[in-house]
């Protein structure tokens, strides 16, 4: 056997290969932590649960907690917005799903699954218009819900965007009632 | 232009020894003193040097404003008031840096305007453009980040408003809208990371810069004629002819951003962003800095969804989509000759390009309702109209006008229709002038 006598593939391909892929890798084992640090740090992560105390509001009143920087709405509905919400026919809806966290991604945007059970009145929901993050305008707006002042986005009494160029209904954040006048969000 | 040897010659002994160890004075007598430029440069030629000076402007009050700008959302709006009350000329700094980021864009958009109506993009100069592409990109992310950081109305929710552009991005979105934010909303971390990277861009457009002068040098200048430099008579040295005018388009250009600077400093802002950042209130009307309105009415000119694509990511791939298309512009114009002077059709429509830019800045400024917005669609319209249409099939089916045969006749045959008492300019006969 004579020293030109290699096959294909031989040692020295496999030497190239191999070194090539450890280069790889190296490189985004590196890479990684200059991506991760971008990402929430954990005193970001750890604001993430808030406790209301909701005592104080009476039908037609709202109030607005700060929740992972972002404004969360808590109002506990008059028996007309509640009539509203109910009588809407789901098949005029803009987003026909619920964008409830505590329900299954593909939870029909009924006026109850925009809710919590047994708690109907209590409309929980961050109040940010879901185009490009303004804040929308309570108790404002044609449907009596929520109006965005930035791009016009109409939403109705359970903050389901029902005009405007909004794709989806504000989101209702991950909450339950841990009394009959508490309730933690996050 | 780049043939040629050199013909710097040292005169000193310690420039002969620097000469033969690291030529480094040679390397700028040959870009700045003795490179050729072509005889017949207009004013629309000066704005590369003005940008040179405008980043240098701005990377030198940056650097200073650094010193006492605190990026922390419970500090920044505060430090950025001290500056303007408490810290020594502080006014004068950031009045500098806040206009002179406007007037770089000012510069930035008559030079790329130049470059479209001189068909200046065309081979051999493709990377040359796009090297200016990549290195407005980077203007735009630096302008955008720099006006987060006085932590105003505008900055908060202008900032809000454009990460949230990335949230569009299907199934990913929310992940890198999170990691450009450093949390669910902007808030300190966001600010901190801005604060690092709008000092980092500037230096990265810097080296952007020496390659784009790189890449000039190599296939020298084009002009107004579009004619490629053929013999000695159509060239000037670059000093003094191109020095000189360059220097006076420069102090034009400076008298009227001191006259911002001084008398209009807050005209080119928003009232808003004199009032803290407030995570929990919008205001009324969100609208970005000037230099950003037409790409903004583009983004709200989608109201209605393309098949699978919804509106939100349909206007945010339209805004990007916009700039795509200058990267394109070599690629696109198929028309042989450069310049619009000697292109009726291309030129009526460049100006009618000029004009919907403008329109759309305006519509970008006004409310996203009523007829603007069939207005910003119209417009947009016609903006993608002239890159994807105009720019293909003007070059296959104008007809243009005689060129001349070279830039020293184009520049004899003008001065002669200009009368024979007056006096040709300095750059045009260089021959007689010493």
């Amino acid at each position: 056997m004579s020293a030109t006598d290699i096959q294909d593939p031989n040692r020295r391909d496999f030497l190239y290969v191999a070194t090539g892929m450890a280069a790889v890798v190296g490189a985004g084992a590196v890479a990684w932590p200059f991506i991760d640090q971008m990402r929430p740090d954990a005193s970001t992560l750890a604001l993430a649960s808030v406790e209301v105390d909701v005592s104080s509001l009476e039908p037609g009143m709202s109030l607005v907690v700060k929740w992972r920087g972002k404004p969360v709405v808590v109002r506990n509905r008059t028996e007309k917005e509640m009539k509203d919400g109910e009588a809407v026919n789901l098949a005029q809806l803009k987003d026909p799903l619920a964008r409830n966290a505590n329900l299954p991604a593909d939870a029909p945007a009924t006026d109850a699954n925009r809710t919590t059970p047994g708690k109907e009145a209590w409309m929980v929901m961050v109040q940010v218009c879901t185009h490009l993050g303004c804040i929308p305008l309570g108790q404002e707006g044609e449907f009596g819900g929520w109006f965005c002042p930035c791009h016009g986005s109409v939403y109705d009494t359970a903050g389901r965007v029902r005009a405007g160029p909004a794709p989806e209904n504000m989101s209702v954040p991950v909450f339950q009632f841990i009394s009959d006048t508490k309730i933690r969000i996050g | 232009m780049s043939e040629g040897h050199s013909t710097y010659t040292p005169k000193t002994g310690i420039g002969r020894w620097f000469d033969a160890r690291m030529p480094l004075p040679r390397l700028v007598y040959d870009s700045f003193v003795a490179y050729p430029v072509p005889r017949n440069l207009n004013y629309a030629w000066t704005f590369g040097g003005i940008l040179s000076i405008m980043l240098a402007a701005q990377i030198l009050t940056g650097i200073v404003l650094a010193m006492h700008y605190a990026a922390d959302s419970t500090l920044a709006f505060d430090s950025v008031e001290k500056i303007m009350r408490d810290v020594n000329s502080g006014w004068l700094l950031r009045y500098l840096h806040s206009n002179g980021a406007s007037f770089f864009f000012v510069a930035v958009y008559i030079h790329i305007f130049r470059g479209l109506y001189y068909g200046s993009y065309k081979a051999p100069r493709e990377l040359l453009w796009i090297l200016g592409c990549i290195i407005y990109l980077l203007m735009m992310a630096t302008g955008f980040m720099g006006y987060v950081l006085p932590w105003g109305q505008m900055s908060f929710w202008g900032a809000t408003v454009i990460t949230g552009f990335f949230s569009a991005i299907p199934l990913v979105g929310d992940w890198i809208q999170q990691l450009l934010l450093g949390g669910f909303a902007v808030d300190t971390p966001t600010l901190n990371r801005f604060f690092s990277l709008h000092y980092l861009l500037p230096f990265m457009i810097a080296g952007v810069v020496v390659l784009h002068i790189w890449a000039l040098h190599v296939v020298g200048q084009s002009n107004p004629t579009g004619i490629e430099v053929k013999s000695k008579t159509d060239i000037v040295a670059f000093t003094p002819y191109a020095t000189i005018k360059d220097a006076f388009g420069m102090i034009v250009f400076l008298f009227v951003f001191a006259y911002f600077v001084f008398y209009l400093p807050n005209f080119l802002g928003h009232p808003d962003n004199y009032t803290v950042a407030d995570p929990l209130k919008t205001p009324a009307h969100i609208v970005p800095e000037w230099y950003f309105l037409p790409f903004y009415a583009i983004l709200r000119a989608i109201t209605f969804n393309i098949g699978p694509i919804n509106s939100k990511l349909g206007g945010v791939l339209a805004m990007f989509g916009s700039i795509a298309m200058l990267f394109l512009v070599p690629w696109l114009d198929t028309s042989k000759v450069r310049s619009a002077v000697y292109r009726p059709w291309y030129k009526l429509f460049f100006w009618l390009f000029v004009i919907d830019a403008v329109l759309l800045g305006w519509l970008g400024s006004q409310p996203a309702e009523g007829s603007y917005v069939f207005m910003a669609q119209m417009a947009t319209l016609f903006y993608f109209a002239f890159f994807l249409v105009a720019l293909p099939v003007l070059g296959l089916i104008e007809t243009p006008r005689r060129l001349p045969n070279s830039i020293t006749e184009a520049v004899l045959e003008k001065n002669k229709g200009g009368g024979g008492g007056h006096p040709a300019s300095a750059t045009a006969a260089p021959e007689t002038k010493g």
